[in-house]
């Protein structure tokens, strides 16, 4: 399979008074058609400005300053926001955790999609909204002929959130970026959205990009996964490998403290510590300080490496062969 | 239970809309229409013991928070009794109401707008036990010393401020003032939703420690069915404002009775090995103002009869477990 989109030694740095912030520092990974790529991390790991970066959306004082973005051959990294223009929304598109990012309040769901549909393609208002109707159908939208002039305050979150996905898929985009789609919806709710996504990237082909903290929506939806810390991806592969064969420390730690998995009111398993300060990143491996296998070679930067399984992960004392996660 | 820490007896809370000056003039020339009123908490009953942890599981809009705001004092309640240690405590007035209401302290989610981001940590903690006389003055940089080591941090955190902390060290902060007045019910809304995965583990590892070593009892209110099953002893299931289900923690996980308590279970995202198919319950949460009549889940559920959109299923109790649907009692014909 062909990768839609390939991003290679991506680094995107702000550049602030108190010094340069690595947010993203050295991200490659790939998306094949129809895949689901996740891409998980915790607060301050870089996971919303690589998608920002996919999506030629980061602001001042933020750059991106090294490595390629390649979409159908052509590098996205450098190029100017006009030519943005033809590509973002009509061939990657990005659906965010709050759908009212997406949504002006003060004008019409019709208006707005319209005007999404207008912006990219040459057709009459008619036809736009004829393609809005079936759009809004194909996310589970209950008569939308009714609904579509409504304002985004009288639809609720989860319909909030099917009409932001809705607008993402208006010009059946190859790609898209998904930041904590379902972080703020409710279980059914969510569940109902992660169905609707699922049948998304299976029929139409479209790869997406799905940006979480939550490992466990990921690992039900996902094809492959990246974890990323302090701004680098410390374990990549296939996501029943990393998640049944964590090689690096850290993702090992996250799967381990996730509640469900534990024994019943026993302590959970901590990852000592917190996130290091990306302004002040210790030397070598960024998960050094915290992790219970480092030693004074971890003060070397660490360069992926292939695992025994198959997965690649940025660690000279992987967890191999030795861990595997009970379910 | 006679030797219950909290009673909760037919609580309801009822939010009714405030009418503005033109409105209250339309009605009372008689064009105005009916205020809208909110059913938040609809005729709730349960108990907690001393020491135990009780997960109020329930989606947006099912009053669990109400219902936590109405135990701590923080919201009156439209009807019904809260009791504490057998004391009534819903009237708000008496000396001995104010002393058990320093017996129950509440975690919001978000530690950063329950700071005074302007006072240090050290005064933020000493500043209850000391006005109440559990402390004097002199004593509170040696009390909040061993606060902060309660809660894992630093005593030198004292002289800082909140901001100068991260998400979880600040919800550390939280749970020291907590402890401060000696609490023996703790009420966590949502105490950890904010928090990274990491980060998450730790606090919880507290809260589980705490109850250790100093006996606390906790309301543990949230919609993340993993961390209730991880903490709770026995969990209450709502749905718009009504208990569905009341069941002991492993009772409930391995044979939910209410269909939607079924439906919530299958939903929740666990880590799997393998991509599945989500297959979600239909339908939207119908909104608190116009819930639908009869049972609240009638419309979403997939054993429906005509009797549930007609007949309240009442909760039924059969030992330490109650469930309120028309299957458990007669079927829904």
């Amino acid at each position: 399979m062909t990768a839609v989109l390939q991003v290679e030694d991506l680094k995107t740095h702000f550049f602030t008074r108190a010094g340069v912030v690595p947010a993203v520092d050295g991200v490659s990974f790939s998306v094949n058609r129809g895949e689901v790529m996740g891409l998980v991390g915790e607060s301050g790991s870089g996971k919303t400005v690589t998608g920002f970066s996919i999506m030629g959306m980061v602001d001042k004082p933020g750059r991106i300053v090294g490595g390629r973005i390649l979409y159908q051959g052509r590098d996205l990294a450098n190029m100017s926001e006009r030519e943005w223009q033809a590509i973002r929304g009509r061939h990657i598109a990005m659906i965010f955790q709050d759908p009212m990012m997406t949504l002006n309040p003060v004008l019409k769901i019709s208006t707005q999609m319209i005007e999404a549909v207008q912006a990219h393609v040459h057709i009459s208002k008619e036809a736009a909204r004829e393609r809005c109707l079936a759009t809004l159908a194909r996310v589970g939208i209950p008569s939308p002929a009714e609904r579509m002039d409504a304002y985004p305050h009288q639809f609720s979150g989860g319909m909030r959130q099917r009409v932001a996905i809705a607008i993402a898929l208006l010009h059946d985009p190859e790609v898209i970026v998904a930041d904590e789609p379902t972080t703020a919806l409710d279980v059914t709710i969510q569940a109902q959205i992660l169905a609707e996504v699922q049948k998304l990237a299976e029929t139409s082909g479209t790869a997406l990009i799905w940006v979480t903290h939550d490992l466990s929506v990921v690992s039900s939806l996902a094809d492959n996964i990246a974890v990323m810390y302090a701004g680098r991806i410390v374990e990549q592969g296939r996501a029943a490998t990393v998640l049944r064969h964590p090689a690096h420390p850290y993702t090992y730690g996250l799967i381990e403290s996730i509640p469900s998995r534990n024994k019943r009111g026993g302590d959970l398993a901590q990852i000592p510590g917190m996130t290091p300060p990306l302004l002040d990143l210790p030397q070598g491996c960024a998960f050094r300080p915290r992790c219970p296998r480092a030693t004074d070679a971890c003060r070397a930067e660490q360069l992926p490496r292939e695992m025994p399984t198959g997965q690649h992960a940025r660690c000279i004392h992987p967890m191999q062969p030795a861990a595997e996660v009970a379910q | 239970m006679s030797d219950a820490l909290i009673e909760i007896e037919n609580l309801s809370k009822l939010f009714r809309e405030e009418h503005d000056m033109a409105a209250r003039m339309a009605a009372r020339m008689g064009v105005g229409h009916e205020p809208a009123t909110v059913h938040a908490v609809d005729n709730v009953s349960f108990s907690i013991a001393p020491g135990e942890v009780v997960g109020l599981v329930g989606e947006s809009g099912s009053g669990k928070s109400t219902i936590g705001r109405m135990i701590a004092g923080l919201l009156p309640a439209t009807e019904g009794r809260i009791l504490f240690q057998g004391a009534d405590i819903t009237t708000r007035n008496r000396a001995e109401t104010k002393a058990a209401a320093l017996q129950i302290q509440m975690i919001f989610q978000d530690p950063m707008s329950s700071l005074n981001p302007r006072m240090r940590v050290r005064e933020i903690i000493a500043e209850a036990p000391v006005y109440h006389g559990i402390i004097k003055q002199s004593q509170a940089r040696e009390f909040v010393a061993d606060m902060l080591e309660r809660v894992g941090l630093e005593p030198s955190a004292g002289d800082r401020y909140p901001h100068q902390f991260s998400g979880g060290q600040r919800q550390r902060i939280v749970i020291a003032r907590a402890l401060a007045v000696s609490p023996q019910f703790l009420i966590c809304d949502e105490s950890v939703a904010a928090l990274d995965v990491s980060i998450q583990a730790q606090v919880l590892n507290l809260f589980m420690r705490l109850r250790r070593e100093l006996g606390l009892a906790y309301l543990f209110i949230s919609h993340d069915l993993g961390v209730v099953e991880h903490i709770s002893d026995r969990v209450v299931i709502l749905y718009l404002g009504r208990v569905v289900e009341i069941a002991p923690t492993e009772a409930l996980y391995a044979d939910a009775r209410h269909p939607y308590t079924q439906a919530l279970l299958a939903e929740v995202p666990r880590l799997s090995f393998e991509k599945r198919r989500f297959e979600p319950i239909k339908g939207e949460i119908p909104s608190p103002m116009n819930p639908p009549p009869g049972c609240h889940f009638h419309t979403r559920c997939p054993f429906a009869g005509p009797r549930c959109s007609r007949e309240v299923p009442p909760l039924r109790h059969t030992g330490p477990r109650a469930v309120a649907c028309h299957l458990e009692d007669g079927g829904v014909e």
